[in-house]
């Protein structure tokens, strides 16, 4: 069992490759030969496949690719089709939104065409992968947690693309595709609107990502800790709690004075993730819809704090130089 | 579970290409570090972020790359002027002769080390005006005066000359021209909005790579956030933000400085809480617009072809033109005070004269 006390898997149980459960009317058939990867085993399981992709999965690969591939030749074409700039230049190509000029205009195809109708098939392509895991878990006998928690990430990305542009009036508020691009939209996003860390929903999205993240590092570690007395066994820990519950409960207790059950640890988890990004929605939705300038926002309620002013009192040039800004 | 299962790769293997891999990633890592570690330095309110970051090593070799030069001793305004011993002498007529001939060697030096008189004068004739480069020169000695005696909100007493931003070159290091209509094989797709390109404009970053049309030539609103923190009909989109951002990281690059300069962490609108620098940039913006609509627009047909940008717009300045990556030009040398007749506001504005 110390074979279980190290950062990757050591031990690798492997048995003869299988197909999985018998799939009932309805169903398409699997696909794929199942194989069995020593390295792969190193981070999960060793036998990789069979898939099963079905109607939903591959009406989403279909749409997804559609958008993949154009946003991909607008890049291209941004290059003058050049392979070798297309590569050196690949983290800072984009396909760009609209202009704010066009509203919620259809604006031609190379001023935000190509971006409504990518918007539109990845919205597509993602709306029936969720479908899919939707299905796949009903299928399975599961309980939809999954499904639901990918909709709060849909949620996040509706709002960036779809709600908010329309709420705003203009499509040119969407965020570009692109790696460095989106980046510099967010930041500028932030300084259009007054510094977004004054906004709350901003600050519980940021508490909801860490805290996610601090959850998953705690949780991991207690379970790795207690593997050695058949810690890893969480769900027969639930109801028949064994000396690695009693242990990881103790530690926790002891450390912080209140702590999880085998079984809240994982809605713990759950929703500190799906909070995430509705959270996070909620705040980009109220931006310039609701709220214009978050500092002002925050100074008129009192949460952003007053600073003593060190400098020589200033006064805005512009209002004494004719007000041109 | 028996440990024969376990598929029967060799451990030593493993752990060394583990061991490989380590240190290949913490490499990649330590590749974004600076050497060495930079200096911050505190110029707000303590616990807020108004610090400006110091690279030590790079901050000397900048130091060393803005050094004014030494100037000529003066030969006192006695004697004839210039106007009475040399022919067509328009603009500065009223320096002694000897005063005359310092000013037109010490710009030799700072303007065309290598090329000396012949580069602006048709020798032997030196009242000849045949070269372009003899009517720019006047009208850059008109420009440096303007600059001294009416953008003295953002040169102050300090005041430049043409060795600010010429260093030895007859043109300057860093000057700009329209960007060039974006090239590519179909008008239909790859409109990249006039951005994301890896350019130094924009510290390559992916921002708009040409703010310096709209803000520097055009009078583009800069400000983009509003005056009240309900909606009250600010209309500036997200993607004004990037242009204007896109200005702003030029500036930041072309002083070697931090936001925090002129800005404060809370609120880069705020001028209450602002460093005073926000105030000299300020103007600084409005002194390039200034001189890049009344002096270089105006010599567009006097430069050659060669000497224009990719649309055939004349070459443009901005702040990185006379800063050179310094806070303040040369440092902060008081260049100008030892040439008083740069200081002087031109009394009547000259033509420019054609070729």
């Amino acid at each position: 069992m110390a074979d279980y006390q190290n950062l990757f898997t050591t031990v690798q149980a492997v048995g003869p490759v299988h197909q999985g459960v018998e799939l009932g009317h309805g169903n398409s058939p699997r696909t794929g030969q199942p194989l069995i990867n020593y390295w792969i085993g190193k981070l999960g399981n060793a036998q990789l496949g069979p898939i099963y992709l079905g109607g939903l999965g591959l009406a989403s690969l279909f749409f997804g690719l559609i958008a993949f591939t154009l946003i991909g030749m607008n890049m291209l074409a941004s290059v003058n089709y050049d392979p070798v700039q297309f590569v050196r230049q690949l983290f800072w190509l984009s396909l760009e939104p609209p202009p704010p000029s066009y509203g919620l205009r259809i604006p031609p195809l190379n001023q935000g065409g190509w971006f409504l109708i990518v918007g539109l098939f990845l919205t597509a392509s993602v709306m029936f992968w969720w479908a899919r895991t939707y299905r796949r878990a009903v299928q399975l006998g599961m309980g939809t947690h999954i499904a639901w928690a990918f909709a709060a990430a849909i949620w996040l990305f509706l709002v960036l693309g779809l709600f908010r542009p329309i709420l705003m009036g203009s499509w040119g508020e969407a965020v570009p595709y692109g790696i460095f691009p989106h980046l510099d939209w967010t930041a500028a996003f932030s300084l259009r609107y007054g510094n977004l860390f004054y906004n709350p929903f901003h600050a519980l999205s940021i508490v909801f990502l860490y805290g996610s993240a601090l959850l998953f590092a705690m949780h991991g570690a207690t379970i790795l800790a207690v593997t050695r007395f058949g810690g890893e066994r969480e769900i027969e820990q639930i109801t028949d709690r064994g000396t690695a519950s009693e242990r990881a409960a103790l530690f926790w207790r002891w450390t912080m004075g209140f702590n999880a059950t085998m079984e809240s640890i994982h809605r713990w988890a759950w929703w500190f993730a799906v909070l995430c990004p509705i959270t996070g929605g909620i705040g980009i939705l109220l931006t310039g819809t609701v709220v214009d300038n978050w500092y002002l926002w925050a100074i008129k309620h009192g949460v952003a704090p007053p600073y003593p002013e060190i400098f020589p009192a200033m006064v805005d040039p512009s209002l004494s130089n004719g007000g041109k800004p | 579970m028996s440990k024969r299962c376990v598929n029967s790769f060799s451990k030593p293997l493993a752990s060394s290409l583990i061991q490989t891999l380590g240190l290949v990633v913490a490499m990649l890592m330590l590749s974004g570090c600076e050497r060495p570690s930079p200096e911050s330095v505190q110029s707000g309110y303590r616990g807020t972020g108004m610090v400006q970051v110091y690279n030590t090593r790079l901050l000397e070799i900048k130091t060393d790359k803005n050094q004014a030069p030494v100037a000529l001793p003066s030969p006192g305004s006695d004697g004839p002027k210039a106007a009475q011993v040399y022919k067509n002498v328009k603009v500065l007529g009223n320096l002694s002769v000897g005063e005359f001939n310092r000013l037109m060697v010490s710009m030799s030096s700072w303007v065309s080390p290598q090329e000396g008189c012949a580069y602006c004068h048709k020798l032997p004739n030196f009242e000849d005006d045949g070269k372009y480069t003899k009517v720019v020169a006047r009208r850059m000695i008109e420009m440096t005066r303007h600059i001294n005696a009416d953008w003295q909100p953002h040169v102050a007493q300090t005041g430049v000359t043409c060795y600010t931003c010429h260093r030895g070159e007859p043109v300057p290091n860093a000057v700009w021209f329209k960007s060039d209509p974006q090239p590519y094989g179909s008008n239909f797709m790859g409109d990249k909005a006039g951005q994301n390109t890896p350019s130094p404009v924009v510290n390559m970053s992916s921002l708009p790579n040409d703010p310096f049309t709209p803000f520097l030539l055009g009078e583009q609103n800069i400000r983009v956030n509003g005056p009240t923190a309900l909606p009250s009909g600010n209309r500036q989109s997200i993607k004004q933000a990037e242009w204007t951002y896109g200005l702003m990281t030029h500036m930041s690059n072309a002083l070697g400085v931090n936001c925090t300069y002129c800005h404060n962490t809370q609120s880069f609108q705020n001028w209450t809480n602002s460093p005073p620098q926000r105030t000299t940039a300020w103007h600084g913006i409005r002194m390039a617009r200034d001189l890049n609509l009344t002096y270089m627009e105006s010599l567009t047909e006097v430069f050659p072809a060669h000497r224009k940008g990719p649309t055939g717009d004349v070459a443009k300045l901005n702040c990185a033109t006379c800063h050179q990556g310094a806070y303040k030009p040369l440092n902060g040398a008081p260049m100008a005070k030892d040439f008083p007749e740069l200081l002087k506001p031109a009394l009547v504005a000259t033509k420019v004269a054609a070729k």
